[in-house]
């Protein structure tokens, strides 16, 4: 099993989200956060004094997968949320070692 | 046979209005109703900028200190009616005979002509204690936003007692209760002296004495915005102050009992309307002039700063002066809110902009349509008052700093009052990320940078 996460712009979420399920992907969370890669922030203005935004808001999409599967959703994943401009995102895989259910105490591949 | 003078006076009001303008004609019994009638309407109306003013403030807040803030303009409020009964109204208006302050002692009505039939007194007893202890509590309330966020609530409570309880009186007996400014000519119709600058002066010395911000200046003149948390309250706060307004302004004819009170009344009221248009338009174009973008923060400050001008002297202007008055109001607004950042004086919410430099303006317009007013002396007044409550306010401020204390600590800050002083969240509920169902998540992410509940862009510790 791997654990994909995947760092996209905000407004991408639904279009992404509806082509994993469209594929079949049946669980994935999501959290709101904020970083910056290459991409610079921008300044905001309040009662006359300038501040910097660095950090920009974006959205971290997780999702654990069979391992075959990794592929498949990576290709999705960059499909829908590029938009061809700075700050598109990141995806990293990562290894899992368990997986539970807890209403029924499977374990495995199964229990995605 | 009591019966028939209302009647006769109704029908004279009716049928021959050049009677009722004539000044040494008795009180009539419905003279009497509806000068009452205007005392506590507009009275009500003034009360309402109360919920002006706390919701701008908390609009203008981080959100882990609007609950503070809430408190704190509830709680000054029913300490201003209080003191005001205790001794305020007496300490303003009873005995001041051109000196400098009236006499101590508990308020009570005393309406005995009237129930007897002699309606000299103009109006009943208690309906102008109410709305002059409404304005009492508008003075009081300006000072809590710009000391926001960092001082100790119990602290700035004691303040607020004796701000209502004597600083407040006193002053205020200088001019509206007859004493020697009043005497030697001074006007200020609805208070942009005795009651916004007062509250200026109070918040001015305060926010000095208190200190900025932690985060709020860097080094080398750098200013750190701390943004408010709620854009639409504060809107929402400034037109409800612009409502209240109406009876800040109108109520101050302190009559509605004959044609010439109800004309005066209306051109007071129209007045305040042109002066909070010309200040917000005023301050709109600036601030898109100086910084291409027009902050709302500022757009609002000018309204309330239009409002406050006007407040002098809203019933000599014509329209266009007044609309003039207004704007010039907005335009020191814009110059002082930075001016005042420079120095280094953290006003939360900009209430020194607003009132202070808003009030002293007003004060000293108002020659410039009535001719019964002369700049030496509004600005004696200006002056005495201002140093007056400078030096007074500064007493207390220093007396409670050395003592009790009066800023919260630094930790204290960080964490925000709410869960600091008072135990209790504003928005305890405030989830980041929205749990409605289906794609109802993406445009709550897709939200911008204006999310600030738990971060701090200065304070990223």
């Amino acid at each position: 099993m791997k654990k994909i996460e995947c760092i996209i712009k905000p407004f991408k979420l639904d279009d992404v989200k509806s082509a994993l399920t469209e594929k079949g992907i049946t669980g994935m969370t999501v959290s709101e956060v904020r970083g910056f890669g290459r991409q610079k922030g921008h300044t905001e203005l309040y009662r006359g004094a300038e501040y910097q935004i660095d950090f920009i808001p974006k959205v971290k999409l997780e999702l654990v997968v069979p391992a075959d599967r990794v592929s498949e959703v990576i290709e999705v994943v960059q499909k829908e949320a590029a938009t061809g401009r700075i700050g598109d995102g990141k995806i990293f895989v990562l290894d899992v070692h368990e997986s539970v259910r807890i209403r029924t105490g499977e374990s495995g591949p199964e229990s995605l | 046979m009591k019966r028939i003078f209302p009647l006769i006076a109704i029908g004279l009001l009716l049928g021959l209005p050049t009677l009722a303008l004539a000044e040494d004609a008795p009180v009539s019994e419905i003279s009497y109703v509806l000068n009452t009638f205007s005392f506590l309407v507009m009275g009500i109306l003034v009360m309402w900028m109360a919920a002006g003013f706390g919701m701008l403030e908390s609009g203008l807040v981080r959100s882990k200190n609007v609950a503070t803030i809430c408190l704190k303009n509830i709680s000054l409020f029913g300490i201003a009616g209080i003191l005001y009964y205790l001794v305020g109204y007496n300490l303003m208006y009873s005995g001041v005979d051109g000196g400098f302050m009236g006499s101590f002692g508990l308020w009570a009505a005393d309406d005995a002509a009237a129930l007897g039939g002699d309606y000299s007194g103009g109006y009943a007893a208690a309906s102008d204690w109410f709305f002059q202890m409404v304005f009492c509590g508008a003075a009081c309330s300006v000072v809590s936003g710009c000391v926001a966020e960092r001082i100790k609530i119990w602290s700035f409570l004691a303040f607020c007692v004796i701000l209502t309880g004597i600083i407040y009186p006193i002053q205020g007996s200088w001019a509206w209760g007859g004493g020697w400014l009043s005497e030697m000519g001074f006007l200020d119709f609805a208070g942009s002296t005795l009651v916004h600058s007062v509250g200026g002066w109070a918040a001015l010395s305060g926010a000095i004495i208190l200190g900025a911000r932690k985060g709020k200046y860097g080094k080398n003149g750098r200013v750190n915005p701390l943004p408010g948390s709620n854009i639409p309250l504060a809107t929402l706060g400034t037109f409800i102050l612009w409502m209240g307004w109406y009876g800040f302004n109108g109520g101050s004819v302190l009559a509605l009992g004959d044609a010439a009170s109800a004309i005066t009344m209306s051109n007071v009221m129209v007045n305040t309307n042109m002066a909070a248009c010309g200040g917000m338009i005023a301050a709109m174009i600036l601030v898109q002039i100086l910084y291409k973008k027009v902050d709302v923060t500022m757009g609002l400050n000018g309204a309330l700063a239009g409002l406050v001008a006007i407040t002098a002297g809203p019933d000599t202007p014509s329209l266009g002066a007044a609309t003039l008055i207004g704007a010039v109001g907005g335009v020191l607004v814009v110059l002082a809110v930075p001016f005042f950042d420079k120095l280094k004086i953290d006003d939360v919410v900009g209430a020194l902009s607003v009132h202070l430099v808003g009030g002293i303006w007003g004060t000293l317009a108002v020659p410039f349509t009535n001719s019964d007013a002369s700049f030496v002396t509004q600005f004696i007044g200006v002056a005495a008052i201002g140093a007056f409550v400078l030096v007074s306010t500064t007493i207390v401020w220093l007396a409670l700093k050395y003592t009790v204390g009066i800023r919260v600590s630094e930790e204290e800050e960080y964490a925000g009052c709410d869960v600091s002083e008072i135990g209790l969240e504003a928005y305890p509920d405030f989830q980041r990320v929205s749990t409605g169902g289906g794609s109802g998540v993406a445009p709550n992410l897709g939200a911008t940078a204006a999310h600030r509940v738990a971060t701090d862009p200065v304070n990223q510790l």
